[in-house]
């Protein structure tokens, strides 16, 4: 593996650019593992990581059925934030965004973090209030978030329409500075490439079919690709959850539905912030390419579809109009839904399981993708040590029978 | 977008119904005599399945009419 430098990228230049090796081994796999991990998106990629650059635990596999980072991890709209209104949110979401900061150093790979800030508008009375509870809030917890008049939203995101008459004025909004966009395939790619490195298998292709079990423990993984010992199994699936963990004898708090995102044609740069509103549903940014990617929210229906329903989409853009006029003419380039695992209290699962040495990740819903850096760093731990990390412990999957729910839902609206 | 057969309507937009998610789950008689696990159990897990569904609509902007259908959740598919 070739590493990432001012140097190497000019003596490549100098070289035609033919020097370049894979970025990481598509691996065959081996007959056991220490650890298996199921799913090769951005949070299982970036446990495999941790386990072998924290842990020192190398004899890991990360099984994909696809291609790594081609499921919800290459499907999302990007966005980064960690402005949670629950002490547990706060901390674990805060915890993913302090390690975005310093990924690509990390990572030997530009994962294109920017810190663009995240505007939340509020668009009525009831919005304003519980938008200043959420920026107190946050302070308390040692979150960076702003209260913004009007005239300093419009300062902030000039295209914003925050006139009296709009048709939902804009009253104020929260801002989160450290908040912003990165580049979802180079966050795949990126913890492949590190994991690989330290001698992680990612094995693509390889879809799971069964578990083998002795008493209360998984001792194998059937496979499209043959059986493969675990001595610990981490599952995160997303929206095959529910799935995967009947295949083990587990039952999951979760339903999977489609959460859609679409793109406008690429324009010259017009917005350098992300922003949102809960109230009447959409949220936007700018991409690299110039492309504005847009998201709302899911369909009400269970689908394992990946496709979304219209009604959603037309609902979304007459929001974005109503925010942004300005954006009347542009014409939308395409769009796509992924599948997205969503818990009664819209908090993710990071937990333990009946089965002794089998873990689960899974319950992240809409809002997957701004946590994996975090997620996949307390998961390893949980999975290293058997025992949950701390920021993880409140995401446990016994807080729906004890019923000490983190209802993230009520407090965030309705985006994540 | 899904035409939904609604019993009393025909097909009709989806536009016009509520989910109301899986079907036959019934109330426990006695909550109170319920351990948590078994409550737990009742409020927050479902099957989630990938295929045949049966579950709930409301054709709200409609009739009104509550009714059950069963639904591919790979394709969308109403099957009777």
């Amino acid at each position: 593996m070739n590493r990432f430098s001012a140097f190497s990228l000019l003596k490549e230049g100098f070289n035609g650019h033919r020097g370049w090796a894979r970025q990481w081994r598509d691996a065959v796999p081996k007959a056991r593992y220490d650890v298996v991990i199921i799913g090769g998106g951005g949070h299982g990629l970036a446990t495999a990581y941790y386990l072998a650059k924290q842990h020192g635990i190398t004899k890991v596999a990360v099984l994909e059925k696809g291609w790594i980072g081609g499921g919800n991890t290459g499907r999302n709209t990007t966005i980064v934030r960690s402005n949670y209104l629950w002490d547990e949110s706060a901390r674990l979401y805060d915890h993913a965004l302090k390690l975005w900061e310093g990924l690509s150093d990390d990572l030997n790979y530009n994962v294109m973090f920017s810190q663009r800030g995240v505007l939340n508008l509020a668009h009525n009375l009831g919005d304003m209030r519980e938008a200043k509870r959420r920026v107190n809030a946050l302070r308390l917890n040692g979150v960076d978030s702003e209260w913004l008049e009007p005239a300093a939203v419009t300062k902030f995101c000039p295209p914003l329409d925050i006139s009296r008459d709009a048709r939902y004025p804009v009253m104020g909004a929260t801002l989160q500075r450290r908040a912003g966009t990165a580049r979802h395939d180079a966050v795949a790619w990126g913890y492949a490439r590190a994991a690989s490195a330290l001698g992680v298998d990612i094995i693509q292709n390889c879809e799971v079919t069964g578990f083998a079990r002795h008493g209360g423990a998984i001792t194998a993984i059937e496979t499209s690709r043959g059986r493969i010992g675990a001595g610990k199994v981490g599952m995160v699936v997303a929206g095959h959850s529910s799935v995967v963990a009947e295949m083990a004898g587990l039952r999951l708090p979760v339903e999977s539905h489609t959460l859609q995102a679409l793109v406008s044609e690429p324009i010259k740069p017009v917005l350098d912030c992300v922003v949102m509103s809960n109230a009447v549903h959409v949220y936007v940014s700018q991409s690299d390419k110039g492309e504005l990617v847009i998201g709302a929210g899911i369909d009400e229906y269970l689908s394992y579809s990946q496709r979304g329903s219209f009604p959603v989409i037309e609902h979304q853009m007459g929001a974005l109009l109503a925010l942004f006029p300005t954006f009347s003419r542009l014409r939308m380039l395409r769009s796509w839904g992924g599948t997205v695992d969503i818990c009664p209290d819209a908090s993710p699962i990071i937990s333990k399981t009946p089965l002794d040495n089998l873990f689960i990740n899974c319950g992240w819903g809409t809002g997957g993708f701004k946590a994996t850096p975090g997620s996949g760093h307390v998961f390893a731990h949980t999975i290293a040590r058997g025992e949950p990390h701390p920021i993880a412990a409140p995401f446990a999957l016994d807080r729906f029978v004890t019923g000490r729910l983190i209802d993230e839902h009520g407090a965030a609206a309705v985006a994540h | 977008m899904l035409l939904i057969p609604c019993p009393h309507c025909g097909l009709r937009d989806q536009i016009e119904f509520r989910s109301g998610g899986e079907s036959d789950r019934a109330r426990p008689a006695d909550p109170s005599g319920l351990n948590e696990a078994d409550w737990a159990e009742y409020l927050f897990l479902r099957r989630n399945e990938k295929g045949l569904h049966r579950e709930r609509w409301n054709h709200a902007s409609g009739c009104g009419k509550w009714f059950t259908l069963t639904r591919d959740t790979r394709t969308h598919r109403f099957v009777s």
